[in-house]
C-alpha cells in the first residue's frame, strides 16, 4: 500500500472512531441540561439524580470524543498537507474559528459542570451544561461548514495557485452545510433518544428506579420521535441537493448506471461494479428515482456510465451504506412511534423494551454508514471538482504512515474497548442512591 | 501588517499554551516521584482536573491558527514533524483519557494503567514540544518544494534534546509550584522542596540552552538589530531569579507567575527571534517559511482577526473565571465526591 491508501485508511479509521462518541456528546449534553432544568425549576430530586447519571455517562463518552478530534485537526497537517496548502485559506480558518469560538466553551464549562456541584448555585451549574451543549452544537455547525466545502466549494476564488477566500458568508450560509448539519445533528438526537430509551428499557426490565428510568424514558421517547421524523424530511432535502450538485454520488447511492428519464427506484440490487452494470435489479418502483431526486416522476437521471470511470466514487460501498442508512432510518421511525405510543404503559410492553435494548448499536451504525456515503461518495475528490484526493496527500515515507497507522488501530482499539465497558458498566450500575446524590 | 500581526498572536498563543498546560503536563510528568500513596494521587489529579482539558484547547487554536493564518507553513511543519507529532497526539490522547477513566474503576492494576498512562502522557509531550520548537528555532530540513529530507532522529540533534530537557524542567518546576498551592501537609511541603531543587538545574539548562542558540541558530540576528526584543531574554531571566526569591519567601501564588512569566519570555525569545521565518529551513535560507511566502489572504486575515479580538478576551475571562472558582485547595470532600 502506498501513502495515499494508507492515509485515507488512518483518516477513515480516526474519523469513524472519532463519531463513534462525538453523537451521543451532541444529544445527551441536550438531554442532561433539559434534566438538570427541570430540578432547577421544580426541585425533584429524581431529575437531579438523573442529570448525574446520564451526565456520569455523558463524561465516560466526552473524554475519548475530545481527545480523538484533536488528532483529525492535525491529520489535515501531518498526512494532507497538498490539501492544507491549497484550501487552508479556508479550511483552515473555518476550524480555527471553532476552536475560539466553540471548543474553549465546552472544554471550560464541562469541567465547571464536573467539578462544580458543590461549588456553584444550581442555577449556575445547570448553565453551564447548557453551555456545554450549545458549545458542541454550534461546534458542529463549523466543522460541518467545513465539511460542506468540501462537498461542495463555494466563496472562494482560485488565485495565487490556491483556493482563496472571496465571500465569508457564502461559505458558512451555504444550504449545503446548513441541510448537512441538521442532518448530522438530528442523527445524533436520534441516537441519543434510543440510548436513553435502550437503557433506561433495560432498568424497567428489571424493575430498577422505574420512577426515575420512566421520566427518562418519556423524555427519550419524544426527542427520539421528533427527530426521526424531522431527519426523515431532512434526508429527502439532503437527497434533492445530492442529485443537484453531485450527480455521480447520487448515481452511485443508487447504484445507477444508464442515464435515463423517468428512473425507476429497485427494491432490490446487486452491484456489478467491474461491468458497470448491475447483476440483479428486482421490484422497480417505475419513476421513484427520478422523483426522489427531482420531485418529479419523469425527470432525467444521470448514470454513472455517463461519468468517466476516473470520476466515479466507489460504487458497493455507496450503495450499500446509502440502503443501511435509509433502511435504518425508517426502522427508527417505526420504533419511535412505538415507544411513543406506549410510553405511558412500559412495564405491560416487555416485548418493546426488550427491542429497545437490543437497538441499540444502530442508530451507531447508521450514523457511520451516513458518513460513508457522504466521504466515499465525495471521491475521488477531496474538495468537488476542485481537487483529487490523490494530489492531497503529503510527501511522506510510507513506512511512517504505516507504523501510524498500526498505531491508531492498535491505540483507538484498545480505547474503544476501555471507553464501551466503563460505558456498559455505569449503565447497568444505575443512578446514585438518593442519600448519595443529596450529599453532593 | 496584518500578516505581522498573525505572527505576533501566533507567538501568543503558544506562549499562553505552554504557560497554561505547562503546569499539568511539568505535575503528571512529577506524579511517580510526588505521590507517596493513593491519596497524594488523587489530590495531584484533582489539582490539574478543572483545568487540563480548557488548556489544552490552547493547543488546538495554536495549531489551527497556523493553519488558519499560515497554511503553507502548516503543512511543510505538520509533515516534516510527522512521527513526532503522531507521538504527541497518542501520548495526549492517553493522558486526557487517564483524567477521565482512572477512578471509574475500583482496582489497582486498572489505575496503574491510567497512572502509567498520564506519565508517559506527560513527560513525553514536554520534551516533544521542547525538541520541536528548538528545531523550529534551528531550521529542519526541508527542500524548495516543502519536502522533508530527514527522519524523526534528524529532529533528536543535540540542541533538539537540549529544548526537550528545558521544556521538561521548565514545565515541572511550574507544575511543583502548582501543587505547593493547590494542596496541604507533605504533599505541598514535597512539592515546594521538588521546585527549589530543580530550579538550579533549570537555571544551569536554560544558560547551556542560551549560548547553544548563539552557536546553532540564527535568533541572535534580529536581537542585534533591535535592540527593543532584548525584552523578552531579560523578561525569562528576571522572572526566572524572581521566582527562586519567591520561593524562599514561600510565596508559592508568585512564584507561580513568576515561572509563568519565564515560560512566556522563553517563548517570546524564540519567536521573536525567529521573525519573518515561521520555520526556517536548515537547507537554504531562501526555502524558509516566512509570513510573507505562507500567508492566508488578507481577507481571511482579516475575518480571522476580528473573530479573535472578539473572542480571545471573552475565552480569557471565562477561563479566569473557573481558575477562580476552582482556586482552593483540594480538600478531602473534593475526593469523597469522586466515589460516584
Amino acid at each position: 500500500m502506498d501513502v495515499l491508501m494508507l492515509s485515507r485508511l488512518q483518516f477513515a479509521a480516526a474519523t469513524f472512531f472519532h463519531f463513534l462518541f462525538v453523537p451521543l456528546t451532541l444529544g445527551l449534553s441536550v438531554l442532561v441540561a433539559i434534566m438538570e432544568s427541570l430540578y432547577v425549576s421544580r426541585g425533584d430530586e429524581d431529575y437531579k439524580r438523573m442529570a448525574q447519571f446520564w451526565g456520569k455517562l455523558f463524561i465516560i463518552n466526552f473524554a475519548i470524543g475530545v481527545v480523538t478530534g484533536i488528532t483529525l485537526e492535525f491529520q489535515f497537517g501531518t498526512n494532507w498537507s497538498r490539501y492544507s496548502r491549497y484550501v487552508g485559506d479556508i479550511f483552515g480558518s473555518l476550524l480555527a474559528i471553532e476552536a475560539t469560538l466553540a471548543f474553549f466553551l465546552e472544554s471550560t464549562f464541562i469541567a465547571v459542570w464536573i467539578f462544580g456541584w458543590k461549588k456553584l448555585s444550581p442555577k449556575m451549574h445547570a448553565l453551564s451544561i447548557w453551555l456545554v451543549a450549545l458549545a458542541s452544537n454550534v461546534s458542529a455547525y463549523w466543522i460541518l461548514a467545513a465539511n460542506s466545502f468540501m462537498q461542495h466549494p463555494v466563496g472562494y476564488v482560485l488565485r495565487n495557485g490556491r483556493a482563496e477566500l472571496d465571500d465569508f458568508l457564502a461559505i458558512v450560509t451555504q444550504k449545503w452545510a446548513v441541510l448537512e448539519f441538521v442532518h448530522t445533528v438530528g442523527g445524533a438526537y436520534i441516537l441519543a433518544g434510543f440510548f436513553v430509551m435502550g437503557v433506561s428499557a433495560w432498568h424497567l426490565l428489571r424493575g430498577r428506579e422505574t420512577a426515575l428510568f420512566n421520566k427518562s424514558f418519556r423524555m427519550a421517547a419524544v426527542f427520539a420521535l421528533v427527530f426521526a421524523v424531522f431527519t426523515a424530511i431532512n434526508g429527502d432535502l439532503s437527497g434533492k441537493e445530492v442529485a443537484e450538485k453531485q450527480p455521480s454520488k447520487l448515481a452511485a447511492m443508487e447504484s445507477h448506471w444508464q442515464t435515463k428519464k423517468a428512473a425507476p427506484m429497485y427494491l432490490f440490487v446487486v452491484p456489478d461494479e467491474k461491468n458497470a452494470k448491475n447483476a440483479v435489479e428486482l421490484f422497480p418502483i417505475p419513476g421513484a428515482l427520478s422523483f426522489l431526486a427531482f420531485g418529479d416522476f419523469s425527470a432525467e437521471v444521470k448514470g454513472l456510465s455517463d461519468i468517466p470511470p476516473a470520476d466515479r466514487p466507489p460504487v458497493l460501498l455507496t450503495f450499500l451504506a446509502f440502503r443501511v442508512m435509509v433502511g435504518l432510518g425508517t426502522l427508527f421511525i417505526v420504533l419511535a412511534v412505538l415507544a411513543w405510543l406506549k410510553r405511558k404503559k412500559l412495564e405491560q410492553n416487555r416485548w418493546l423494551l426488550t427491542i429497545l435494548v437490543w437497538v441499540i448499536p444502530l442508530p451507531y451504525l447508521a450514523l457511520q454508514a451516513g458518513w460513508a456515503v457522504a466521504e466515499v461518495g465525495r471521491q475521488p475528490w477531496i474538495v468537488w471538482q476542485l481537487m483529487r484526493t490523490a494530489d492531497a496527500v503529503s510527501p511522506i515515507a510510507t513506512s511512517q504512515v504505516a507504523v501510524s497507522f498500526a498505531a491508531f488501530i492498535l491505540v483507538y482499539g484498545l480505547l474503544g474497548l476501555a471507553a464501551f465497558y466503563l460505558i456498559f458498566k455505569y449503565a447497568r450500575k444505575g443512578p446514585a442512591p438518593l442519600a448519595a446524590a443529596e450529599g453532593r | 501588517m496584518l500578516e505581522t500581526i498573525w505572527f505576533v498572536l501566533w507567538g501568543v498563543l503558544w506562549a499562553v499554551y505552554f504557560m497554561l498546560d505547562g503546569f499539568d503536563l511539568g505535575l503528571g510528568a512529577l506524579m511517580p516521584v510526588l505521590a507517596k500513596n493513593e491519596t497524594d494521587k488523587r489530590v495531584i489529579y484533582h489539582a490539574m482536573g478543572p483545568f487540563w482539558d480548557g488548556n489544552e484547547v490552547w493547543l488546538l487554536t495554536a495549531g489551527g491558527v497556523t493553519f488558519a493564518a499560515f497554511p503553507a507553513t502548516y503543512a511543510v511543519m505538520f509533515s516534516s514533524l510527522y512521527s513526532a507529532l503522531m507521538l504527541l497526539l497518542f501520548a495526549l490522547i492517553l493522558r486526557g483519557v487517564a483524567f477521565e477513566f482512572r477512578g471509574k474503576v475500583d482496582n489497582a492494576a486498572w489505575r496503574g494503567l491510567w497512572d502509567a498512562c498520564l506519565w508517559l502522557g506527560s513527560f513525553l509531550p514536554a520534551l516533544l514540544l521542547g525538541v520541536a520548537f528548538a528545531n523550529i528555532f534551528m531550521g529542519i530540513p526541508f527542500d524548495a518544494q516543502g519536502v522533508y529530507q530527514g527522519t524523526l532522529f534528524t529532529l533528536l540533534n543535540p540542541y533538539g534534546l537540549l529544548g526537550g530537557v528545558l521544556f521538561v524542567l521548565l514545565f515541572m518546576v511550574h507544575g511543583s509550584l502548582w501543587l505547593a498551592i493547590k494542596s496541604d501537609g507533605e504533599l505541598a511541603a514535597r512539592a515546594q522542596a521538588m521546585a527549589k531543587r530543580l530550579w538550579p538545574a533549570l537555571v544551569g539548562v536554560a544558560v547551556v540552552f542560551l549560548a547553544a542558540t548563539w552557536v546553532s541558530t540564527r535568533l541572535w540576528a534580529n536581537y542585534m538589530s533591535n535592540l527593543a526584543l532584548w525584552v523578552f531574554p531579560l523578561l525569562a531571566v528576571a522572572a526566572l531569579l524572581y521566582n527562586r526569591l519567591a520561593m524562599a519567601q514561600g510565596a508559592w501564588w508568585k512564584a507561580w507567575f513568576a515561572s509563568a512569566l519565564t515560560i512566556v519570555g522563553c517563548t517570546f525569545f524564540g519567536v521573536a527571534g525567529l521573525y519573518p521565518n515561521l520555520l526556517p529551513s536548515s537547507l537554504d535560507p531562501a526555502f524558509s517559511m516566512t509570513i510573507s511566502n505562507s500567508a492566508s489572504s488578507p481577507l481571511t486575515l482579516k475575518i480571522m482577526l476580528g473573530v479573535a479580538l472578539v473572542m480571545v478576551p471573552v475565552v480569557i475571562a471565562y477561563q479566569a473565571w473557573a481558575y477562580y472558582t476552582f482556586r482552593h485547595k483540594v480538600t478531602e470532600e473534593d475526593l469523597a465526591y469522586e466515589e460516584y
